[in-house]
């Protein structure tokens, strides 16, 4: 057996998949579990029951202050305002990448603007959004959409304005005008892109919320994990960034099982 | 029926094709050969209305061609021809689409149900009726070249024009396109102007062979002087491709004809 030619299968795929993770959580245990014997009141690294006893609070308890269930208004506070920056990002991506990608002119016209855009740091722009919008909702959906446009745009229209001159040419010659060469051509070949460019984007994305969040909110996943730092709570700090990685991974799922399905042809 | 008067194609300083004067009658087969870089694809691209010649004119029928592709001129290449996203079904029915409804560039309802029974047809035609729900990408090369054959075919163009079309098949595969393309020459009275590689392909498909090179070079600025018709020979065709014809009787093709 040669290491480049090996073909672990798909049970072995997974079994050396988990291994990795077995082995951090374990290290994790016996690390807490050294630091526990030297000093029972260790706040660094906490052992599995404090940390799901803490989260029990935040999962089924409501706040005294707010009536709230925490971890569930946090969890929907941050997945409304991804969402919608990330579904914003990606109509832009799809409207102005295809514009781009498929009409010259307008490539010729826009293009250096989109590629000015990209190139700014989106974090730098976070104060004029804040002044902009305010510190409320939009200001951090806003730089969700700053931070992740740009790079979904020119991606799309990367990849249109790359498919073979022949396929429009042909269109032509079938009778189709621009419009039909966008709508049946361009379009159908962006969608699988655009999915492949969401995906890509949710890693991003994520920074974007974590930091609109960490620096002006009163909920959210990001919020209650820079709140609760003051009082080095890492019961609560280690779950929720657990549960983050859960979403993404999940999210990351859900988007590349959609894309096989809606386009076989692609894959 | 299509006239060439006096074409030039220059980019610049580079002159590709200088003087190209032609008269291709209808129903006539024209293969074009040459050495690399003598300009065969210009002059396709030109006739095609991709791009527009330097000087001269090109009359169809006597009016001026538009310097546009239009569903006039049919067009299959080597690669790249068909669209990847659509079905086998989904390709031929584009062309149908495309005229029927520039808005939505779809058909529905009867309008449609007539549309693909006449791309059923075609792809019958080409020996495609079975495969008419797979994609591009789960076909052989050859099947493709028969998909982008019947996706031309389907809007009756004035003029077939096939750049390389054959170029990147096997032999065996080879065989049976050209007896597949001489059957729907006959059929549909098609016009046909092909570039090609390959000279006994020119020879055996054409009933008018053009060979392009350049007339003149001066060894010191060889872009100078560009390429003209140096050969122009027509054929006397029906032997050949009855010929042809006989060979391909146990291929696919003439089992769709039967």
């Amino acid at each position: 057996m040669r290491w480049v030619t090996a073909n672990p299968g798909r049970r072995g795929s997974l079994l050396l998949g988990a291994v990795p993770l077995l082995v951090l959580a374990l290290a994790y245990v016996v690390a807490a579990a050294a630091r526990h014997a030297d000093n029972p009141a260790d706040k660094i690294l906490p052992l599995p029951g404090a940390m799901a006893a803490a989260m029990a609070g935040l999962l089924f308890e409501p706040d005294p202050l707010s009536g709230q269930y925490l971890f569930w208004a946090d969890t929907i506070a941050s997945l409304w305002r991804l969402g919608l920056g990330l579904g914003i990002a990606t109509t832009a991506a799809l409207l102005v990448g295809l514009a781009l990608g498929a009409l010259p002119p307008v490539r010729a016209g826009f293009g250096p603007l989109v590629i000015a855009i990209a190139v700014i740091p989106p974090i730098a722009l976070l104060p004029i959004l804040f002044i902009v919008f305010g510190l409320g909702e939009t200001a951090k959906v806003a730089l969700i959409v700053v931070g992740v446009a740009p790079f979904m745009i020119r991606d799309v229209a990367g990849h249109i304005g790359a498919l073979p001159r022949e396929q429009v040419i042909k269109a032509l010659t079938l009778g189709a005008n621009s419009w039909g060469v966008v709508l049946r051509v361009a379009l159908p070949q962006a969608l699988p892109r655009l999915f492949e460019a969401l995906r890509l984007s949710l890693g991003p994305a994520w920074v974007f919320l974590i930091s609109a969040e960490a620096i002006a909110a009163d909920v959210g996943l990001g919020y209650r994990i820079f709140l609760v730092r003051r009082y080095l709570a890492m019961d609560v700090i280690l779950p929720y960034v657990a549960w983050i990685a859960l979403l993404a991974v999940a999210m990351d799922f859900v988007l590349a099982r959609a894309s096989r399905r809606l386009f076989g042809w692609a894959h | 029926m299509l006239r060439l008067a006096n074409i030039w194609v220059e980019y610049g300083e580079k002159v590709v094709l200088e003087r190209i004067s032609l008269d291709i009658a209808a129903g006539s087969f024209v293969s074009i050969i040459g050495p690399s870089g003598a300009g065969k694809s210009s002059l396709l691209r030109v006739i095609l209305g991709q791009e527009r010649p330097s000087r001269g004119t090109i009359t169809l029928d006597g009016a001026p061609l538009p310097p546009e592709c239009g569903p006039d001129r049919g067009v299959v290449f080597q690669r790249y021809s068909v669209f990847p996203h659509l079905t086998v079904l989904g390709n031929v029915l584009l062309g149908l689409e495309f005229s029927a409804s520039p808005l939505t560039a779809r058909l529905f309802g009867s309008a449609r149900r007539a549309a693909v029974a006449e791309a059923a047809a075609m792809l019958e035609q080409v020996g495609l009726a079975d495969a008419k729900d797979l994609y591009p990408a789960q076909m052989s090369g050859g099947m493709q070249q028969r998909l982008a054959i019947a996706q031309a075919l389907i809007k009756r163009p004035r003029i077939l024009l096939l750049d390389e079309p054959f170029g990147a098949l096997d032999p065996g595969i080879r065989a049976d396109m050209h007896a597949l393309i001489t059957r729907l020459w006959r059929e549909h009275r098609l016009t046909v102007i092909m570039v090609t590689h390959d000279i006994k392909e020119a020879f055996s498909l054409g009933t008018r062979v053009l060979t392009l090179d350049k007339r003149r070079h001066d060894p010191h600025a060889p872009h100078r002087y560009g390429a003209g018709v140096v050969y122009d020979l027509a054929l006397t065709r029906k032997r050949a491709a009855d010929d042809l014809e006989d060979r391909a009787g146990i291929t696919i093709d003439t089992k769709v004809n039967t």
